[in-house]
């Protein structure tokens, strides 16, 4: 039909140039013609490049680069795309679940759970295993101030705690049915990414070049960087970040409790070091995060194991750092606020004790937050940790990425249908504006609310504890801020 | 045969467009010299305007900086790219997810750099880019020749629509859809060139015309703030003198053998870039037009094309 099919043709036998040169001449019938290519060798490396271009490369095969690839896979309008995940380590498959829990885990909101649900994937978390909560509390070590979010009943849940290698999992076992729509590269790692100019100016390639260790070379036309908080391309790219460390380390370890409960409430207490969690496992398990100064986090590794659990129990049950002046004004507005509101104060319950922990899982890790100024430039989207990293004390990280997911695939799936080059900017632009309206004021609320309370200073004690109590009275602010968590 | 049939053509053409355009300019343009009949033969034959395709020579490098002067061109495949694949899948049923096009030969007329040419490949179609400027084709052809997704589906000519009419086996087959996007204020003789965009169709085959409308508010927006205030449109880009109104339009498309299905007006926001749909036509707008089933083929068999010309007699007065 058209001569560009003998082209394509001659392309299949790996001599693109000459093809060109073919069309040329056709053209060269309907008036004078000249020909662009100033060497052999860039039409030589042109035709090479092009045995390898992919509509969409996915750096970093985690929790959210592999949700990445389902849900691009899964998707109607990017059926006729080239896509490849890459993942420096090794495939993570999971027939059960292993006997230990993993101290990595994170807490999946209800809008995260439809995603993966919709990916097919959480049919397979609920199966290997995870755990729901309906209620959390959060209270202060320095006050008697509390708050308690939970669904109008109990019936709905709050959110879910499941191990990352879990979801990791789910989501490989979902990959492999893509194996038609989304290529995968387990233990390969990138050692260069090269980034192409704005627009075509000659025959530069204008793709991003993605340099394997291995020696190969990959082009994308757009490149999402799902590469964690120290991302390489965000590094590679220049895209700035705004970054601090809280001179704070975590701690964490999975807990036995001492007899078998509901365990459905996640835990939160504020020390002045920084807030201690428990999340449910399972009846008789819970997962602990425990923020600290980096000397006490260090101590809390070497504690034997009777008095790290000691440590741990005296952590949420202890009142050693409540003063009097504020317990005072504290009940007095509480006394003041069931007044007023009759049904706005909770009573405080008191979290299961610990008896011991599991073996070998105490480890510590640093802390700090960070956010790319932008999410996105020419041929390339940062999605995850690699965009934002968070302060685990709202629980946040892991769903703020899986929001990233949902939206980019949104825009990218709408640029397709619109025949759009896919790294074009213009529709990237869509995502990171989308995003970070949601994500800076989640990331700047957990801020405030990590330097709130990392002090005992006693009006900043005063003020979270009357400003606790307050949005605790109020219904429909709590409401808010649990729709806006379960994002 | 084809030389016979295009002999033809250009004699009927001259009847009708007096009978239909009585206005002074428009006769005046269709008496240029380029198109006088030489042994049955047209000496040119092509509505392409040479000092048009000079503006675009300067200009060829450009096209495919989004920020640049062809930024609004650009930002224009945000309403025409769904406004062609909804229209176009309105007929035909999507055959290949993620390629709602496939299967639909589509020629782009004045397809410049393919700015709309690749958005269509890539939504499955075949298309044929042409257009007189050789540089912008082989901008076009630069472009295309990076990306292998849609090699095999895009073909480009630096040709006239004219031009490729005589070739005759690349128009034999037909095709389902032909695009003039912002084509048509550059063109010398409008007449002839809705005849050939009717020749190169399918029966029932779309004809998608996007323009600028002849109105003072296109000329202030058009032409004073886009290319002398503003400066987004490369200044000389427009002759206002050129523009057509969407009752001109609709009236000549309509005696040619389509029944227009429906115009929409478009407008730029040169702050945010982006294009919008509009009630009002006074700017830009958007046509589409179905060549008709019933119409028999006017430049194939005399007979036919004399009643042709008949019913263009009665619609156009």
């Amino acid at each position: 039909m058209f001569t560009l099919r003998r082209i394509s043709l001659a392309v299949a036998v790996g001599r693109p140039c000459v093809n060109v040169t073919v069309r040329s001449v056709n053209g060269a019938r309907l008036g004078n013609f000249t020909r662009g290519f100033s060497s052999t060798e860039s039409e030589e490396e042109s035709g090479k490049a092009q045995n390898d271009v992919y509509d969409i490369i996915i750096s970093g095969g985690g929790m959210v680069g592999t949700a990445m690839a389902c849900s691009l896979g899964f998707d109607p309008n990017l059926q006729s795309k080239k896509i490849l995940l890459l993942e420096a380590g090794p495939k993570k498959e999971m027939d059960k679940a292993p006997e230990v829990y993993s101290t990595r885990v994170s807490s999946i909101s209800p809008g995260s759970a439809t995603l993966l649900s919709g990916l097919g994937a959480w049919d397979h978390i609920i199966n290997l295993r995870c755990k729901s909560y309906q209620k959390m509390q959060v209270w202060d070590a320095c006050s008697d101030a509390l708050i308690t979010f939970d669904k109008e009943n109990l019936q709905d849940e709050m959110a879910y705690v499941v191990e990352n290698d879990v979801i990791v999992a789910a989501l490989t076992k979902q990959l492999q049915t893509l194996s038609e729509q989304v290529e995968v590269h387990y233990r390969t790692r990138v050692v260069k990414y090269t980034w192409p100019r704005p627009y075509q100016v000659s025959d530069s390639i204008p793709w991003v070049k993605v340099t394997l260790a291995s020696g190969q070379t990959l082009h994308t036309k757009l490149l999402i960087g799902a590469d964690g908080p120290n991302s390489m391309v965000r590094k590679e790219a220049g895209i700035p970040t705004v970054k601090w460390n809280y001179d704070q380390s975590a701690v964490v370890a999975v807990l036995h409790l001492s007899e078998p409960t509901e365990n459905n409430v996640a835990w939160q207490r504020f020390l002045p070091k920084g807030p201690i969690a428990m999340l449910p496992l399972s009846d008789t398990e819970s997962s602990l995060v425990w923020s600290t100064s980096h000397q006490h986090a260090e101590e809390l590794l070497q504690m034997d194991e009777e008095s790290f659990v000691d440590a741990i129990n005296s952590a949420f049950w202890s009142n050693e750092n409540q003063s009097d002046l504020i317990e005072a004004a504290g009940s007095l507005f509480r006394t003041a606020l069931s007044v007023l509101m009759p049904n706005g104060t909770s009573t405080r319950q008191l979290p299961p004790s610990v008896a011991g922990i599991g073996p070998k899982s105490r480890v510590m890790f640093p802390l700090g937050m960070g956010h790319a100024s932008e999410y996105i430039r020419h041929r390339v989207a940062l999605i995850g940790d690699a965009a934002h990293r968070v302060h685990p004390l709202a629980g946040q990280g892991a769903n703020l990425g899986f929001g990233d997911v949902a939206c980019l695939t949104q825009v990218l799936s709408q640029a397709a249908f619109n025949g759009k080059d896919l790294g074009a900017m213009q529709h990237l632009l869509e995502y990171e504006t989308e995003r970070q309206r949601h994500n800076l004021p989640m990331m700047a609320a957990i801020d405030l609310m990590k330097r709130l309370y990392s002090t005992n200073a006693a009006p900043m004690v005063l003020l979270r504890t009357l400003g606790l109590q307050a949005t605790n009275a109020l219904p429909p602010l709590k409401e808010q801020i649990i729709a806006y968590a379960s994002k | 045969m084809c030389s016979n049939a295009l002999g033809q053509l250009a004699c009927r053409l001259f009847t009708k467009a007096r009978l239909q355009w009585p206005c002074a300019r428009k006769q005046h343009r269709l008496l240029n010299p380029r198109l006088l009949v030489q042994n049955g033969r047209m000496v040119s034959h092509s509505t392409v305007d040479p000092a048009e395709v000079r503006k675009f020579q300067a200009l060829a490098s450009r096209w495919w900086d989004e920020q640049g002067e062809f930024g609004a061109l650009h930002a224009m495949n945000e309403l025409r790219v769904p406004f062609i694949r909804d229209n176009l899948l309105n007929v035909h049923s999507v055959q290949q997810m993620g390629r709602p096009l496939s299967g639909l030969r589509i020629l782009d007329v004045g397809c410049g750099g393919g700015l709309l040419t690749e958005p269509l490949a890539r939504l499955g179609a075949d298309v044929l880019g042409i257009d007189p400027v050789q540089d912008s084709v082989r901008i076009a052809e630069l472009h295309l020749s990076h990306d292998p997704a849609l090699r095999g589906r895009v073909q480009y000519r630096a040709c006239s629509l004219e031009e490729l009419i005589e070739e005759e086996e690349e128009v034999k087959e037909g095709f389902h859809a032909l695009l003039a996007s912002e084509v048509m204020e550059h063109l010398a003789d409008l007449n002839t060139f809705i005849d050939s965009c009717h020749h190169v169709l399918k029966p029932g085959g779309s004809l998608f015309i996007t323009t600028i409308n002849r109105t003072q508010l296109s000329y202030i927006l058009g032409i004073i703030f886009a290319e002398q205030i503003l400066r987004f449109v490369p200044r000389g880009t427009h002759d206002w003198e050129k523009f057509i109104s969407p009752v001109e339009l609709e009236t000549l498309v309509e005696s040619t053998g389509f029944s227009v299905q429906c115009i929409r007006g478009m407008l730029y926001n040169p702050v945010s870039g982006t294009w919008s749909w509009q009630q009002s036509t006074a700017v830009n707008y958007a046509l589409h037009a179905l060549k008709r089933m019933e119409d028999p083929q006017p430049h194939r068999v005399q007979t036919e094309g004399e009643n042709v010309d008949e019913a263009a007699h009665a619609a156009g007065q």
